[in-house]
């Protein structure tokens, strides 16, 4: 049972819920972006959490079934076909051997994800089977996909049924300005204070650096308050001796062009971070493509706490709803 | 004779030629099969190539060189 790649779209992976616990040894987690699209997707399938799925950017792949099973897409607002009938989003949809899966050009969103009933079947890796595309490892052979890949599909499915459907009003919608929750902190004393207003004041401009890695951003300039440049970092503004950067953690090198790090984060480094996108929040950046635009929203630590609880209760909900 | 526009499949930035100094894929003028090459667009540090979907005469180009353009924005007009 597999899945024949017959056009891989712009960059498609395999992810599942992230590599955790080597963060420390500079191994960033990888894992979907956009966890929610990821998560209802496995329960449409009726897979359990944590199965693995596929993840493509802005061109949607086409692919062929082999074997009769069930399937649904995800995330982004895109047209999606099976044997050139459209098929809708968010439920879940047989597919018989043979079928071809393709998509049409994105109406909304960046990201849609691919669940199948199973799960893609590739060897896990330090325990996660997600792609981190830069040192080549996990998910299908430590890279995106090409056509001309099989992929194994796994057979421990829980249930597998077509026409199991995301009740409407939960389905995302993407603004082409999202809004994200950023806690700030860390040396967000480093700018100042009209600077940091700035920040959280500007719509930003998704440029066309915008990937796993991080999406950097354009809209402002930021100033930070002069200082004696201290043992160990670098000479530029933006420099503090070196840290660990937390995944969904902003960073302005040179004051210009903020970056967010997501999932494939760079784990550490010398720029000032000056606050951090609350973790479920990293999906609406996910579904932002380069020319969208993003605010950031302040919000204190107990206001990002019930942010990501909220998301959590959603998602369980959900799950025993579509069980 | 009729007017056929290409669009970007991504967002990104576009260009005219496959490198900085190699010629460009096409000029106007330049006459044009279905499937060939018209362009680039960068996005994500990769580079994907804009496809003539009908055959034609290249009428004009929409868009400068390293324009940042969005999906389904018009690149090049074709007379057909």
């Amino acid at each position: 049972m597999t899945i024949r790649v017959q056009d891989p779209g712009l960059e498609t992976t395999v992810q599942d819920t992230g590599r955790l616990g080597y963060y420390s040894i500079g191994f960033p987690p990888s894992g979907a972006l956009d966890s929610f699209a990821y998560h209802v997707g496995n329960a449409l399938v009726g897979n359990e959490p944590g199965a693995a799925a596929l993840e493509a950017v802005y061109l949607g792949p086409t692919l062929e079934f082999t074997q009769d099973t069930v399937i649904a897409v995800t995330g982004a607002d895109i047209p999606a076909f099976v044997d050139g009938e459209e098929i809708p989003l968010w439920e879940s949809v047989a597919v018989s051997a043979g079928s071809v899966l393709s998509f049409g050009q994105l109406r909304a969103g960046a990201r849609p994800y691919v669940a199948v009933a199973g799960g893609i079947d590739v060897p896990l890796y330090y325990g996660s089977r997600s792609t981190y595309t830069l040192v080549g490892i996990g998910g299908f052979q430590g890279r995106a996909l090409r056509a001309g890949d099989e992929l194994a599909i796994g057979s421990d499915a829980r249930d597998p049924k077509a026409g199991r459907r995301l009740n409407p009003s939960d389905v995302p919608v993407h603004p082409s300005t999202a809004e994200v929750h950023l806690l700030v902190g860390l040396h967000s004393y480093r700018l100042t204070e009209d600077s940091l207003a700035r920040f959280t004041d500007t719509e930003w401009k998704v440029t066309p650096d915008a990937n796993r890695v991080g999406y950097r951003f354009r809209g402002a300039e930021l100033e930070f308050v002069p200082r004696e440049q201290p043992f160990g970092a670098g000479s530029d503004p933006a420099n503090v001796t070196d840290c660990g950067y937390p995944v969904g953690s902003v960073q302005v090198p040179g004051g210009v062009e903020p970056i967010v790090l997501l999932q494939d984060a760079v784990t550490g480094g010398g720029y000032a971070t000056l606050g951090t996108v609350v973790s479920v929040d990293r999906d609406r950046l996910a579904q932002t493509k380069t020319g969208d635009k993003t605010r950031f929203v302040p919000v204190d630590l107990d206001g990002a706490l019930e942010v990501r609880r909220d998301r959590h209760a959603a998602l369980d909900r959900i799950r025993s709803a579509l069980s | 004779m009729g007017s056929h526009k290409i669009t970007s499949r991504t967002p990104g930035v576009f260009y005219h030629r496959p490198s900085p100094d190699a010629d460009p894929y096409v000029t106007t003028g330049a006459s044009v099969a279905e499937g060939d090459t018209v362009g680039l667009v960068e996005v994500m540090k990769t580079f994907h190539e804009v496809k003539a979907d009908a055959a034609g005469t290249v009428s004009a180009f929409l868009v400068e060189n390293e324009d940042e353009v969005t999906i389904g924005q018009d690149l090049v007009e074709l007379e057909t």
